[in-house]
């Protein structure tokens, strides 16, 4: 796999407050590669740094093989990029801001083809300052397309739409993907990071503290997975505890839960249960996520780490 | 030449923006024809010796569009400047491979051609409903408003790159625009002003800018003016290098 990223001690400080601390890493081409942390992890730094946008204090970075700091201009005609925060002036419309953005590239795509796709050609006359918060997130990514890039960076694609136009943007990613393009994007959600990247970094206080697939870095954690289903038949929990793998038989009413490790631990639950003549209603496993992961690592869960999200801030 | 086609496309559409501003299209275009048509009708433009030998239009036309440079200069483009930071545009086009010279410089271009065209605009109406006297060479008259309004550019950007926030942009450039007009003679002639003020007069840069259009205007060379192109040139130089210290992307 060639690596299109390369970041090697990577380190960024404002005054005393070190924002990312020494952190190296590679993005290998064709890949959705995702950062995530909490709310001051870094994540913006460093895809910044990576940009070219801000200067880093120490360590190395190259990015299809250019130097950001010395060959910035050439290097953003090969990358698009969507910032954390980012405007348009409010009177500029969409379809203008999509032709400006194209004819700064050497090869552009065809800016009708793309606000058709980005589901943004009804919208071609409307100005910036009138477009919702995901219209606005669309045109961005628009302008994150336009100069045919082969790299994308997606800073925080996601945080303040609501649950339908994220899923979307996810499909939208996947097909950035599909065309060939490696896509380089942060998260505070754990579960996006889970669903759409095929490589993690976990960022915590300026640090990497994982790095991996997502299904690895849950298996590394070697945590339960829990069945949970219910039943109204009169049920004896014990001949469930013997099972190998299980750990753990919590019965509340009707409602019983297993806690156990192992990938047929599901399995051997519903075999026991049929033995038995007891029909399971709404079965169903949990599986850790990276939620527990970052728990893990870190000692705190991700919604404590994230002030902001606990206000429902919506930037 | 690439570079040269992405700095016309982006003053193309930063005129189209600037025209779509209701209130700074306003004062670049309109309100300078509309105080010579409001002063023009009530004073009429009968030579006066009060005035040089020359009439009241005679002598608004050139002050006006010393008005003009002030009010793009000094109150739209330290508006345009701040905004563009505070909205966090100017680090969206800086993630374009676009280089950051070929922007700063496509936003003076429009800033000139607004002016520009304010000026244009005002001359027409003197021209054209108080059959206003020009003695003047154009192209003196033409480069003497060019250095005049890159001297205001340079003054708005510096204040734009060293102001907070866009709302102190906005109020400093017009603390420093109205005075200005008021003591420099763009609003009522120099000679209605008591020879005290006059003596501040002499240190606001618009004051300069009103003498030479004047004089430009009725047809003394550019020679005669020298002082006045000086005083504006250090303006300029003082405003880009203030600018240049103190502009911020973000
Ligand atoms: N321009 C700046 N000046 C000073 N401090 C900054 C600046 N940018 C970021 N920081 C600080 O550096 C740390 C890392 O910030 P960064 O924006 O990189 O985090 P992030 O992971 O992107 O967070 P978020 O999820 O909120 O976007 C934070 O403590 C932040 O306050
Ligand atoms: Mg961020």
């Amino acid at each position: 796999m060639q690596a299109v990223i390369r970041v090697e001690g990577l380190r960024k400080a404002y005054g005393s407050r070190v924002a990312v601390d020494g952190i190296s890493f590679e993005v290998y081409e064709g890949e959705i590669f995702g950062m995530v942390g909490p709310n001051g992890a870094g994540k913006t730094t460093t895809i910044e740094c990576i940009e070219g946008l801000r200067r880093p204090d120490g360590g190395t970075v190259r990015v299809l093989g250019l130097d950001p700091q010395q060959e910035g201009l050439r290097l953003r005609q090969r990358i698009g990029i969507q910032l954390q925060e980012g405007g348009l002036p409010d009177r500029l419309r969409v379809e203008e801001a999509v032709t400006l953005f194209a004819s700064f590239y050497p090869r552009p795509m065809d800016p009708q083809a793309l606000l058709e796709r980005l589901g943004l050609a009804g919208l071609r006359r409307v100005p910036f300052g009138q477009l919702s918060g995901g219209q606005k997130q669309r045109l961005f990514i628009a302008l994150a397309l336009v100069g045919n890039p082969e790299l994308v960076f997606l800073d925080e694609l996601t945080t303040g739409l609501d649950p339908h136009a994220r899923r979307a943007m996810w499909d939208m990613v996947r097909e950035i993907r599909a065309e060939g393009r490696t896509v380089f994007l942060t998260t505070h959600y754990m579960e996006e990071a889970e669903r759409l990247c095929d490589r993690v970094a976990i960022m915590d206080r300026g640090r990497i503290v994982a790095l991996d697939t997502p299904e690895r870095l849950i298996h590394a954690l070697g945590a339960e997975h829990r069945v949970i289903f219910h039943t109204n038949a009169p049920f004896d929990p014990t001949p469930l505890r013997d099972l190998p793998g299980v750990s753990q038989v919590e019965q509340i009413g009707e409602r019983v839960v297993i806690y156990g490790k192992g990938d047929r631990l599901a399995a051997q639950v519903v075999e026991a249960l049929v033995a038995r003549g007891i029909a399971p209603r709404d079965l169903r496993v949990e599986q850790p996520t990276l939620e527990d992961v970052f728990l893990a690592l870190t000692g705190r869960p991700m919604e404590e780490a994230n002030p902001r999200e606990n206000q429902g801030g919506n930037r | 030449m690439t570079v040269v086609k992405m700095g016309l496309r982006l003053v193309m559409t930063e005129v189209k923006l600037y025209l779509r501003e209701p209130v700074a299209a306003f004062f670049t275009f309109a309100f300078a024809p509309m105080m010579l048509i409001l002063f023009g009708s009530i004073f009429g433009n009968q030579p006066s010796p009060f005035l040089g030998g020359r009439g009241m239009v005679d002598v608004s036309v050139p002050a006006y569009l010393g008005m003009i440079i002030a009010t793009v200069g000094l109150i739209s483009v330290p508006i345009g400047i701040a905004t563009r930071r505070e909205a966090r545009i100017l680090r969206r086009f800086r993630a374009a491979p676009l280089p950051p010279a070929v922007y700063l410089i496509a936003q003076l271009v429009m800033y000139y051609a607004v002016t520009l065209l304010g000026g244009i605009a005002l001359v027409l109406a003197g021209r054209l409903l108080f059959g206003m006297r020009f003695d003047g060479n154009p192209l003196a008259v033409l480069a003497g408003f060019t250095v005049a309004t890159l001297a205001f550019l340079g003054l708005g950007v510096a204040v734009g790159s060293m102001a907070p926030t866009a709302r102190t942009a906005q109020a400093v450039g017009m603390i420093l625009a109205f005075p200005m007009m008021a003591l420099g003679g763009a609003w009522m002639p120099l000679e209605t002003l008591p020879e005290s003020v006059r003596r501040i007069s002499a240190w606001l840069p618009l004051t300069h800018v009103v003498v030479l259009m004047r004089g430009l205007w009725a047809g003394s060379s550019p020679g005669r003016h020298i002082g006045d192109i000086t005083f504006l040139i250090v303006t300029g130089i003082l405003g880009g290098l203030l600018a240049a210290r103190f502009f911020r992307w973000e």
